[in-house]
């Protein structure tokens, strides 16, 4: 395990959420930063462009629980032979990795949606990006609020 | 084998979208996570998820330990003919697990 | 003593009907209701809802044959015969002297009809069983068995719900009958109705029993939770039940 990042100042959530912390920061203490998650986009766009646009991220901006968030994304695209998402890729920020899922699509699709329900260790940015036949990418991102469960049964 | 639900439509018209749905039991323990002894519980997760519509594959997802657990995915698919659609699974330690559903194209 | 159960008895009764009647006016609200619209489709779709895949295990579970008596339980129990049992127990089987919970009851099946071994508790199992069987009460109203011979016991569940514990002094009622709708930290605290369970709560990323979720909830207020096997369990489940009397069934449910 790595050391621990610096203590946050106590705001009244913490305080009311007292040692239910103690489940929190192990999470938090590997953690992807911003440009962790930038470097992931890389690794799938290289020096392309990426472009904000066609893409809808859709994820509830508060979440009540951030063991399974639901995530939608959607892209706007045709489908066709000619012109279709390839892919669909997801990072997060805060988590241990940025890595949250790649989908291959193709034009027996029909629609260019993929769901699923993620892990959101803390309170971040998700960024969704889609890469077209034609070699385009376009993204979106969004900002979850993850609030913690009362009374979980790890307390120690 | 694990528990797997998996919702499609029995019939769809031809040239029609339709949305597939699968639900899988896995703890996808993610590996950053300490055990009741402190130290950390060793990855287990689901990495790799594919559909094939009669053997032809339609849709492939790689996924992370930020998938939560028990694992639910939904796409689309043009039912293009009558057929089989089946979806696998496979991951750490060796999880390998599969379900189908057969689609009739009117 | 037993006069005095039975007052007690019909007085429930009384007060049931009459919560019925005034309908309109029931302040009461569900764990479901209490959550996000993200989390009730979650729960509505049964491809969507994890608990769903315990169901289906439970389903073969059922008719599984078990025991030295080689039986299943769809060898006793007709399909569909278990519609309402959920929303009715706790309560006190046939012969019995104290009420035993549905988990209790199933494993009363292992043991006498099929000789089996009982389930342990929050066994896989178990939790998959449960699931089954509470699906079937789902969509209906709780309704407790109105046997004078429970309300004792009712009544002492009803003292520890009310009753102090743990190094934060706190009751149940403190947070669920005092300060339901408000927030702790970023949760909002519910009414603690138990019509959803075994649920599939997120924080557990599995399913689990009422008696977790209440063992959850003690280590929360820093008190000791009961033994495993404790009667206390039954009888606070007995009082949690007859407080959601003629609320709706929404098991198996998803909860944060």
């Amino acid at each position: 395990m790595q050391q621990l990042p610096p203590r946050r100042i106590p705001t009244r959530r913490t305080f009311v959420a007292g040692s239910l912390l103690v489940t929190v920061l192990p999470l938090a203490s590997a953690q992807a930063a911003p440009d962790t998650m930038m470097a992931a986009v890389k690794e799938v766009t290289g020096e392309a462009a990426v472009r904000p646009g066609r893409v809808t991220l859709d994820i509830p901006p508060l979440v009540e629980n951030g063991n399974a968030v639901p995530v939608t994304v959607s892209v706007e695209s045709p489908m066709t032979e000619a012109d279709h998402v390839t892919a669909v890729h997801v990072f997060n920020e805060k988590n241990p990795q940025p890595h949250v899922f790649n989908a291959w699509l193709g034009p027996r699709n029909g629609k260019a949606i993929v769901a699923t329900r993620i892990k959101l260790a803390d309170t971040q940015k998700v960024i969704a990006i889609a890469e077209t036949s034609r070699g385009e990418f376009w993204s979106a991102s969004a900002d979850v609020i993850v609030t913690i469960a009362a009374c979980t049964e790890d307390v120690n | 084998m694990a528990n797997v639900l998996i919702n499609a439509p029995g019939t769809a018209r031809k040239g029609e979208t339709i949305e597939l749905k699968a639900l899988i039991q896995h703890p996808m323990e993610t590996g950053f996570r300490p055990g009741a002894d402190g130290r950390l519980l060793p990855r287990n997760i689901i990495t790799q998820f594919t559909a094939t519509w009669n053997d032809i594959e339609i849709f492939r997802m790689k996924m992370s330990p930020a998938v939560a657990a028990n694992p639910y995915v939904s796409f689309f698919a043009v039912a293009s003919e009558s057929g089989t659609v089946r979806l696998r699974w496979t991951g750490d330690r060796d999880f390998s697990a599969e379900g189908s559903v057969t689609v009739t194209v009117t | 003593m037993r006069k005095l159960s039975v007052a007690l008895g019909l007085a429930t009764v009384f007060l049931a009907s009459l919560a019925m009647a005034q309908a309109g006016k029931d302040q009461r609200r569900s764990g479901y209701q209490d959550m996000g619209p993200t989390l009730q489709k979650m729960q509505d779709d049964d491809t969507a809802n994890p608990a769903m895949l315990y169901v289906q295990a439970g389903e073969a579970l059922w008719t599984q044959k078990a025991g030295a008596a080689d039986k299943s339980c769809a060898d006793c129990h007709s399909a569909g015969s278990m519609k309402g049992v959920a929303a009715r127990y706790p309560a006190i089987p046939p012969g019995g002297d104290r009420p035993v919970d549905l988990e209790g009851r199933i494993n009363l099946c292992r043991t006498e009809h099929q000789k089996a071994a009982p389930f342990g508790a929050e066994s896989e199992q178990m939790l998959d069983l449960s699931a089954y069987v509470a699906l079937q009460s789902r969509g209906m109203p709780i309704a407790p068995p109105n046997d004078p011979r429970l309300a004792a016991f009712r009544m002492h569940g009803g003292q520890l719900f009310k009753g102090r514990e743990g190094q934060l002094n706190l009751s149940c009622a403190n947070c669920h009958d005092d300060n339901a709708g408000k927030k702790l930290g970023g949760a909002t605290i519910p009414q603690a109705h138990p019509t959803g369970y075994p649920i599939y709560r997120l924080e557990w990323q599995a399913l689990g029993s009422l008696k977790r979720r209440l063992r959850n909830c003690m280590i929360g207020m820093r008190a000791e939770p009961f033994d495993e096997d404790s009667e206390d369990y039954i009888d606070l489940e007995l009082y949690l039940m007859d407080r959601a009397r003629g609320m709706t069934m929404d098991a198996p449910a998803v909860r944060p």
